[in-house]
């Protein structure tokens, strides 16, 4: 899970890593409130995206006037396709200087690295193209961690000037605590400021946490915002369905995730000719398809107006294809007037035979069973193109 | 011949005497897998009756080992418990370590493969199908029933599309088929994978399914073009999945690569592997592959 800049600040806070935490408003009003208390401020987006400042999404406001008006103007923004709901409201501390650090998980090397950068600032990118050089990368071994003395090598090889040194050992330790102790795969500190009077602080802040250490980290339930979720996913979510909401006409229901992503393109690449229908989703529903997850399933998928046909593309391993044709065949009795759109299905794998037979005894007028995943694709799309 | 597990691998389970442990562990059997046992401290002492087989259950993973010579571990426990039960069997010196469980932090799977540098483990996973060698033995939860011993061998980071080729390439057989699991650290990689199936006598052609995200597909790429001499044919599922939202910059730094399908599938293509669209055109270029040679 990605966390917001004010969600993030709020973990480096309970770490100790030295970050102004500022005010959160979800209306103009409150950020001229916000303003009336920290003077001179800068109203930021929230949105779970980079590039905010380039997108209009953060400006600074002299006034709680300006804060209002700028707040006006941030909030219902898009950025990159979401929508800014909050924004947080903190104090105007121009920095004297910017720098660039994170931790994060380096999968090629199976180990964790630390860029870091003194070069850095919100500009990180284009200083790793133009002056590779100025960009530190520090790996880390997960067996060892981080300790004092690696936090004294980190910081000596980003050559963060002297006179910070101290400072910077305890930022790096500070941060390596909310990198471990929080199950994080990002911890990234971009600006990392030296203001005035040369304290540094984390002026901006983006954590991805691995939701696979929920079971350990209860509080991390709290950092979820359900208006964030769209409508159907929050359903799917209640039904612990592993759908995503796409922009399409066919929905796509299979088992396991790299069928289910090579199911989309099949979809896609048939819908080039029957013109330009789009997959609807992404729905996994993983091993045991029996007729209450299928339901479900397709109950989330019918709750999609987009969506005019549904593909079905189950492949029976340890499921064998009967108990799957028995599971649509329940879905269709839970789910009774309810289904009113078609369904092809595919099956193919252990008990094809046996499994093709309960449904074509069936003989349901909205099912179309094809033999291939190709062929299934091409009538699905079919179907929602006429 | 094979990769990695052969009829002469003696299987542990750990995690045996749980739900997906005792259900795989049974379809292992009917596998033809050689199971000699299952760990569990607080079931030690006592037998499991398992697909017609009495198996002992043993304290620990060196207590199975010293009592059964067994070489493999399979490993069902739950995701909070899988990191210790892995420390264990690479202590005990266990050679293949098959970690199925799904849902590990991937912290943990970090802090697995740092301990076992240098040791004498190879580790397939976590959150995979395993490995099967057809007609000689399963150590995982690939359906042995889908395809018989042959020419091809196959890596794949997916568990259903593993499957869905098998069953496309039925006729044909494999030598071995290995399902190196999805996660963002894994103990084996494509790259390892290809370096043993180019090693083995038995495994005339490859199959490489890969998926969206990270750069394994991209440096797999780069490997076939130095080591690899046997005819490879890929697959990328997730052309259109959906941008992830990314956030910062870290990730993008360090990889180099964007990590989407089409990258994949360019750097696949650039080093001579004929990739397919969809997993049925991919068989169909093994096919013809396979049939020229014949």
């Amino acid at each position: 899970m990605d966390l917001m800049e004010y969600q993030a600040k709020e973990l480096f806070a309970k770490h100790g890593v030295r970050t102004t935490l500022g005010i959160v408003a979800t209306t103009p009003e409150e950020a001229r409130a916000a303003a009336e208390k920290l003077g001179p401020c800068v109203v930021k987006a929230q949105v779970k995206a980079g590039g905010r400042g380039k997108a209009g999404g953060v400006k600074l406001a002299k006034t709680p006037d300006e804060a209002f008006e700028h707040a006006t103007n941030i909030l219902g923004m898009e950025i990159k396709g979401l929508t800014v709901r909050r924004v947080l409201v903190t104090p105007a501390t121009p920095p004297v200087e910017e720098y660039y650090f994170s931790f994060l998980l380096d999968r090629a090397n199976r180990q964790y690295l630390c860029i870091a950068s003194v070069e850095g600032g919100v500009e990180i990118e284009e200083v790793a193209r133009t002056n590779p050089e100025a960009v530190k990368q520090i790996p880390i071994d997960p067996g060892t961690g981080v300790d004092e003395d690696k936090a004294r090598a980190i910081v000596a090889e980003a050559r963060f000037p002297a006179e910070l040194t101290d400072q910077a050992v305890a930022m790096v330790l500070a941060l390596w605590r909310v990198f471990v102790d929080e199950d994080a795969t990002l911890v990234e500190v971009n600006p990392l400021a030296r203001l005035d009077g040369d304290v540094l602080e984390a002026l901006d802040g983006k954590v991805t946490l691995d939701d696979n250490a929920d079971f350990r980290h209860e509080d991390h339930a709290a950092f979820e915002i359900k208006e964030e979720t769209d409508p159907l996913e929050a359903k799917a979510q209640e039904k612990d369905l592993n759908y995503v909401k796409l922009d399409g006409e066919v929905g796509i229901i299979g088992n396991g995730a790299g069928l289910v992503m090579s199911t989309l393109d099949v979809v896609a690449y048939a819908g080039e000719r029957h013109g330009g229908v789009k997959p609807a989703n992404f729905l996994d529903i993983g091993g045991g398809a029996n007729a209450q997850v299928m339901a479900d399933g397709l109950d989330v998928i019918l709750g999609d107006e987009q969506v005019k046909v549904v593909f079905v593309n189950v492949f029976g391993g340890i499921t064998a294809c009967d108990e799957v044709a028995n599971g649509i065949k329940g879905a269709l009795e839970i789910l009774g007037d309810h289904e009113t759109k078609p369904l092809v299905v595919r099956l193919d794998g252990n008990n094809v035979a046996e499994g093709r037979a309960i449904l074509q005894e069936l003989n349901h007028p909205l099912v179309t069973l094809v033999d291939t995943m190709d062929g299934a694709a091409d009538r699905a799309a079919e179907l929602a193109g006429s | 011949m094979s990769i990695y597990l052969n009829k002469d691998s003696k299987i542990i389970v750990q995690g045996m005497t749980g739900g997906m442990g005792s259900k795989h562990t049974a379809l292992m059997l009917d596998a033809g897998s050689t199971i000699v046992g299952g760990v569990n401290a607080r079931k030690a002492g006592t037998t499991v009756e398992l697909g017609g087989h009495e198996l002992p259950v043993f304290g620990t993973v060196k207590e199975a080992m010293a009592e059964t010579g067994a070489d493999v571990s399979v490993v069902f426990v739950p995701p909070a418990f899988t990191k210790d039960a892995c420390i264990e069997a690479v202590d005990a010196g266990i050679g293949l370590l098959v970690v199925i469980t799904e849902g590990v932090p991937v912290q943990d799977t970090a802090e697995v493969w740092s301990y076992l540098q240098g040791k004498s483990t190879r580790m397939i996973g976590p959150n995979c199908p395993g490995i099967i060698t057809p007609e000689e033995s399963l150590a995982g939860i690939t359906p042995h029933t889908i395809a018989g011993k042959g020419p091809i061998g196959l890596v794949s980071k997916s568990g259903t599309l593993t499957y869905q080729m098998m069953y496309e390439l039925k006729d044909f057989g494999f030598s071995t088929a290995i399902g190196i699991g999805g996660d963002p650290i894994v103990g084996t990689t494509h790259i390892d994978a290809l370096a043993a199936f180019e090693a083995d006598p038995e495994t005339k052609a490859i199959v490489m399914i890969g998926e969206i995200g990270g750069d394994a597909e991209e440096r797999a790429a780069a490997y076939i073009k130095e080591h690899v001499t046997k005819p490879v044919v890929g697959y990328v599922a997730g052309f259109t999945a959906p941008e992830g939202k990314t956030m910062g910059h870290a990730g993008a730094i360090v990889s180099g690569s964007s990590g989407t399908a089409a990258a994949k599938k360019e750097a696949l293509e650039a080093v001579g592997v004929k990739v397919g669209k969809t997993p049925s055109e991919t068989a169909e270029l093994m096919r013809e592959i396979l049939s020229a040679r014949a």
